[in-house]
């Protein structure tokens, strides 16, 4: 087999409304990270810091939609990526972050800048460089096409690792019992 | 000797005793429908349709649907277990389900459900309800955001507790559950903590306090075998005719 010849799958990540944990559960994969980087290699992605998505054969997105520019970078990588994934239970269902979704977006800043116990000389941050929370927080295939959806808070690495083959091997990708989890 | 009468289930003989619905009769004999409303120990209830299977070509609920000779049931196909995981979806979506959060997770048959079908996402766009907790009492919670409305508590408070504390108000969309108080609050009800109504809801709506996550990630009901698998060794068996 010509194995060194078959160019490599470009893949970018990225966390929107997360916490990193499905970037630390896909770098748990551990050893396996080199036979992973013999097939693909990173676009944009917190692991390479390049800033902008380009053409890429697979994009995996960690954590949902909570403010403006999350959905920026969302439609940067739908429009860049052939197939997008939705990793880790914060992009497939709004997860944590959506546990606001009952409360007052207004209320809920008030509470925390001005007037949660412990807050002094407290105000609402202004900056206009900081992007503008939306009203809800929403899974990702709310605002565009997911291809793939990795449950799990976070998925472990095995259920990534299973994911990345069958789709770097062209299988359709399937987590039997044990490697799917919503939890 | 009798013949037992028998249907086919997937092109396989299911024998069954008279009186026995669909569902009764495919678990006695090992065979698995996926559903979630019923329970071996209540009247069925007939609401959730997980359980739908395709009985003389027409859609039905096999726990239900009586056993009856000369029928063909299709339980294990792809349109059926899309229609399944569609239904899943659907719950999913209506109530707020965090399963990160919430003690029921990996004995939740709900969750459960979701792992054996392969139901990835809800798919649809989530509701993201309004549903505040009842903690009014002082060893039970309920938290309406995880309702699916079974029925399964109110099933048990009526035919095994003989009280009713349990029940589903409203049509729709709307429709809810509520308790025998005039103050709404479970604290005014005549609940006890020992009650099978407590013990019954397959999801993390009436949760005992002070027991969440006591059993480890990995030790959790549903961590150790599918729920296909469990509903089968927890079926209730006829005693075994042939050897008599
Ligand atoms: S009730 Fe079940 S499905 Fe709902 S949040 Fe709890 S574990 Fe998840
Ligand atoms: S509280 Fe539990 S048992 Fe009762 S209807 Fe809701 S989900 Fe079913
Ligand atoms: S299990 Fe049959 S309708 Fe719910």
């Amino acid at each position: 087999m010509t194995d060194v010849t078959r160019r490599k799958l470009r893949v970018a990540t990225t966390s929107l409304a997360g916490c990193f944990g499905c970037h630390m559960s896909l770098l748990d994969i551990d050893e396996r990270l080199f036979p992973l980087l013999e097939r693909i290699e990173f676009d944009r992605s917190p692991l390479t810091d390049i800033k902008h998505c380009g053409p890429c054969d697979i994009g995996i997105i960690e954590g949902g939609i909570c403010n403006a520019e999350n959905v920026h970078v969302l439609r940067e990588f739908r429009a860049n990526c052939k197939i997008l994934v939705a990793m880790g239970a914060c992009a497939v269902t709004g997860g944590l972050p959506a546990q606001r979704n009952h409360l007052d977006l207004g209320l809920c800043l008030q509470e925390v800048y001005l007037t949660d116990p412990g807050v002094a000389h407290g105000m609402i941050p202004n900056d206009p460089e900081l992007p503008l929370p939306l009203d809800k927080v929403h899974p990702l295939h709310e605002v565009v096409k997911i291809d793939y959806f990795i449950p799990g808070c976070p998925p472990s690495a095995d259920a990534i690792w299973k994911f990345l083959t069958d789709l770097i091997e062209g299988r359709t990708p399937k987590l039997g019992h044990g490697l799917i989890h919503y939890d | 000797m009798n013949e037992r009468p028998s249907f086919l289930l997937d092109g396989d003989e299911v024998p069954f005793e008279p009186g026995q619905t669909v569902m009764q009769a495919a678990l006695a004999a090992g065979r698995y429908i996926p559903h979630l409303c019923y329970h071996p120990e209540f009247t069925p209830h007939g609401s959730c349709k997980l359980c739908t299977a395709r009985i003389n070509g027409r859609l039905m609920a096999a726990c239900t649907t009586p056993a009856e000779t000369a029928t063909e049931v299709e339980s294990e196909t792809e349109e059926l277990n899309d229609l399944r995981r569609t239904l899943v979806q659907m719950l999913f979506a209506e109530g707020n389900h965090f399963c990160p959060s919430c003690e029921k997770s990996g004995n939740c048959v709900l969750q459960a459900l979701g792992y054996d079908l392969g139901v990835m996402t809800a798919g649809f766009r989530h509701f993201f309800p309004d549903r505040p907790v009842d903690a009014s009492h002082p060893e039970i919670l309920l938290d309406f955001n995880r309702c699916i409305l079974c029925e399964l508590c109110v099933r048990a408070a009526r035919e095994v507790d003989g009280k009713h504390v349990f029940s589903l108000a409203g049509r729709g969309l709307g429709k809810h559950l509520i308790v025998n108080a005039e103050s709404g609050r479970l604290a005014d009800t005549d609940v006890k903590v020992t009650d099978k109504a407590v013990e019954v809801c397959p999801v993390g709506v009436i949760l005992r306090k002070r027991v969440g996550f006591a059993t480890p990630i990995g030790a959790r009901r549903y961590d150790k075998s599918p729920i296909s698998a469990q509903a089968l060794a927890d079926a209730p068996r006829p005693l075994e005719r042939n050897h008599d």
